[in-house]
């Protein structure tokens, strides 16, 4: 414990940098959105109090907003807004609505009848009852919103970091996506830490008396304004082109860090979401992006893959993996199984994905497809000799193998299957491997090595760059260690790949990643 | 002072006032009596425009109130409310200086005008930069009048001004509202529901009910010429007391002397002739004494009767009243 706490400081204290840039990020990312939201909220508020007939529609509106999940609202700003810190600051602005909007229109509606009588009754204007009277005297109320509204936008300004607005998301989606819980706490405390700070710091004002709030509401805006102002200072420097990069990326040795000490490529890097980086590329809100090499979405939008040519992108050839107790209980499978074997190049299953990613078509259906293309399919038998279970992870492409192979089973031998599909990341799908939960899973080669391995780094260095050492490696280790056995590799390499769009790279002439370096130090 | 002319209010198909007209004079009270939804809220509430009615006009010094800003009437006329209505942000001192502070009065002159009336209402300077809900009630209706009356308005508008407060303090309010000079040169139109409010506070009521009035006069003309038996029916309650209430002493014809001597000890107090034969009993009542010296400025003389005699006087005098 008290190890883990230490190394938890050491990292903070590594990262000291990032993470005063992410914190101040996520403090102006916060009051920018909250800010924006009390300019529109409070005269909305105000207004539907006098528009009764305006109020169901405006609650309702900015209630079912509040129910859209929110990296749901954030997708959609993308084609509205693009990237970054707009279209982040748009949905958590649209968050932060509701509890203000409601709170003026409680907190004013609540003002006692006859206080507003008697306002009327002695010649005030409409908008001296409102200065003077109304809104002070709902501002308990409307302060109560804000301070909801805060709350929530602190949490949910760490999903800006999948738009690349920056913030504490950061650090924790990296954590997340590399398994380390430094990184995520780095992220997750800080940002626990804001939303306490500032939900005690505005209970402070809450409590402060009618007098001493009349300065509150003219300094309270102010205030706001400087720390809205915070998410500008980072941010500052430009490249010619512009990268945008996975969490996860972000923080490996074979990503980011591999293409910093290795290529010495300076760019300007984004932090952003995978599910949105590709479109992000397309639409040119971003240059060059990193990707997996089959991914369907390469073919969806016209990119290319930039050749790793110093070799830093260890190989992540798949293969299906299998329990050696498996093998022996179903005789037949190694067979079928290597029936795949050297049948689908990264151009095919690029192909493939880009069915199920783009097209939308049902993984079972692709490998329908593909198994009758390839002259490989067979009607199922329906036996009931034992039943194979499939594991695989949770993205489209282990889908469509988990498919292929299970009508692969049915067709050839009296095998049932059962498919686990879904079993989150490497880690949940490798353990129910061991556990006797399933009997297989398509798994990569430098996924084995780097993430369920992990040898030295001099042994990672050594194997990387060739994909029959790492093969060999992984064959070998995995048998003694887990007595599970690698079959023949499916044929295509999904690693990790920079890529850009077709046109750019033609135009600019760049095909290698130190085609990229070189055009950028020029 | 205030004319009213065929004034309606309708909420839907529904007559809330239904072409009432009536008039007061300057510096005198005007009571609007009636139960709860007979009309006689909105009627109040149609002389300062909280309510716009649906047709009618409204005189006030001759000026047609539909010709002002509603604002600017507003700020000309005092208001009273049944919840006294006062700012729960604002102090006392405060809550008193609106409308000067809408009037842009200078600072001293304010300060001056509500030390004023504090004093007028006998509350202490102690309770200037106190907030309302530390008051009591009698307090807070008592900074209510005072907010209305900060801007000497020639006009004040109270709706059931007293009607949260309990028996005790309101008969205390009662007295100093009878008491109080600034309301003596007001014309005032109180909303009350209480037929003893009515007839002890009023120079002249108006019984509404369905939207319309039903009788206007003074309480004894109510009281002895009823115009039918609704009139006749809501005043049955209580009678002898309101009767004791709308009779004045310099209605009464002089009393015989009676054969009794004026004894060593006596006491005896002195009294106006305008007031009601009600505050006589309290005389009698309350300070235990033998005799009063009846002083009437209007015909110059003085008087003196003790009990029984004051007694039969009102006796006499209600006899006559029936009979006429």
């Amino acid at each position: 414990m008290n190890e883990q706490q230490q190394t938890l400081w050491e990292f903070m204290q590594q990262q000291s940098d990032k993470l005063l840039t992410q914190t101040l990020q996520h403090i102006g990312l916060t009051f920018v959105s909250l800010f924006i939201a009390v300019l529109i909220g409070l005269p909305l508020g105000i207004f539907i109090t006098r528009k009764k007939n305006f109020s169901g529609p405006v609650l309702g509106i900015a209630s079912i907003l509040q129910t859209v999940p929110s990296i749901a609202l954030l997708g959609f700003m993308i084609p509205l807004l693009g990237i970054g810190a707009k279209p982040a600051i748009v949905a958590l602005l649209l968050y932060a609505l509701l509890p203000i909007i409601r709170n003026t229109y409680t907190g004013i509606t609540g003002v006692d009848a006859a206080v507003k009588e008697a306002a009327t009754a002695m010649g005030m204007s409409k908008w001296q009852i409102l200065f003077k009277v109304e809104l002070p005297l709902a501002m308990p109320v409307i302060f109560a919103g804000i301070r909801t509204a805060t709350v929530i936008t602190v949490g949910v300004a760490t999903l800006a970091s999948y738009i690349a607005a920056g913030g504490l998301g950061e650090f924790i989606f990296g954590g997340i996506s590399l398994n380390n819980t430094n990184m995520i706490l780095a992220g997750a405390i800080p940002a626990a830490l804001l939303a306490i700070i500032f939900d005690f710091l505005l209970s402070r004002l809450h409590k402060l008396n009618i007098k001493k709030l009349r300065t509150v509401t003219i300094d309270l805006p102010l205030l706001l304004l400087v720390l809205s102002s915070l998410y500008f200072i980072p941010s500052a420097y430009g490249t010619k082109l512009k990268a945008g990069f996975t969490p996860e990326f972000m923080g490996r040795q074979d990503g980011n860090l591999g293409l910093i000490s290795k290529y010495g490529l300076k760019i300007q890097t984004l932090v952003i979401n995978d599910a949105v980086m590709y479109k992000a590329a397309y639409e040119k809100q971003l240059d060059v992006i990193s990707g997996y090499s089959t991914d369907g979405r390469l073919k969806a939008y016209d990119l290319v893959v930039l050749d790793d040519d110093k070799k830093i992108f260890p190989p992540y050839y798949a293969a299906p993996i299998v329990r050696e107790n498996s093998l022996k209980k179903f005789a037949l499978l190694e067979k079928i199984l290597n029936l795949l074997a050297g049948k689908i190049n990264d151009s095919t299953m690029t192909a493939l994905n880009y069915k199920t990613d783009y097209l939308h078509q049902s993984p079972e259906r692709v490998a329908k497809d593909f198994l009758v293309a390839n002259k490989l399919w067979k009607p199922a038998r329906n036996g009931n000799d034992g039943i194979v279970r499939i594991g695989s992870k949770i993205f489209g492409e282990q889908y469509i193998l988990a498919s292929i192979y299970s009508m692969l089973i049915k067709g050839y031998t009296n095998y049932d299957t059962s498919t686990k599909t879904g079993l989150g990341g490497t880690k949940i799908c490798f353990d129910a491997l061991t556990n006797d939960q399933i009997d297989f899973y398509p798994e990569y080669t430098g996924t084995g090595l780097l993430a369920i391995l992990q040898p030295s780094p001099k042994t990672i260095d050594s194997l990387t760059h060739s994909k029959d050492e790492t093969y060999n490696y992984v064959q070998k280790e995995f048998e003694k260690k887990y007595k599970i056995k690698w079959l023949k590799p499916i044929g295509f390499n999904n690693a990790y790949a920079l890529m850009m769009r077709k046109k750019q790279a033609k135009g600019l002439n760049i095909k290698t990643i130190s085609n990229l370096k070189r055009y950028l130090d020029r | 002072m205030i004319k009213v002319q065929k004034l309606s209010k309708h909420f839907g198909k529904v007559k809330a006032v239904d072409e009432i007209s009536f008039e007061v004079k300057e510096h005198e009270n005007l009571i609007l009596l009636g139960t709860s939804g007979c009309g006689k809220t909105t009627t109040l509430k149609m002389i300062n425009r909280l309510i716009e009615p649906s047709a009618g006009n409204i005189f006030i010094d001759s000026k047609n109130i539909f010709e002002q800003s509603p604002e600017t009437l507003r700020r000309g006329i005092g208001y009273v409310l049944q919840n006294n209505g006062l700012f729960p942000h604002y102090t006392v001192a405060e809550n008193i200086a609106i409308v000067p502070q809408l009037l842009k009065w200078d600072k001293k002159r304010t300060e001056k005008r509500v030390a004023e009336l504090l004093e007028k209402l006998h509350l202490t300077k102690d309770y200037l930069n106190v907030y309302p809900n530390e008051l009591s009630g009698g307090q807070q209706q008592r900074i209510g009048l005072a907010r209305a009356l900060v801007a000497d308005p020639a006009v004040l508008l109270m709706d059931e001004p007293f009607g949260a407060l309990d028996n005790v303090t309101r008969s205390k309010i009662h007295a100093e509202f009878k008491a109080l000079d600034e309301l003596k040169r007001k014309t005032i139109i109180m909303v009350t529901h209480d037929v003893q409010e009515a007839f002890e506070l009023g120079d002249h009521i108006c019984l509404m009910d369905q939207g319309k009035i039903i009788q206007d006069g003074t309480p004894a003309d109510l009281l002895f010429n009823p115009k039918n038996s609704f009139v006749k029916e809501f005043l049955q309650e209580q009678k002898l007391q309101l009767e004791f209430k709308a009779i004045k002493l310099n209605q009464l014809s002089r009393p015989l002397k009676g054969e009794a001597e004026k004894g060593v000890g006596q006491k005896v107090n002195n009294i106006s002739a305008d007031v009601s034969f009600w505050s006589v009993l309290e005389h009698f009542k309350f300070d235990g004494v033998d005799e009063l010296n009846v002083i009437d400025k209007e015909n110059n003389e003085t008087w003196s009767a003790n009990f029984e005699e004051l007694m039969s006087a009102f006796y006499q005098y209600k006899k006559q009243q029936f009979h006429e």
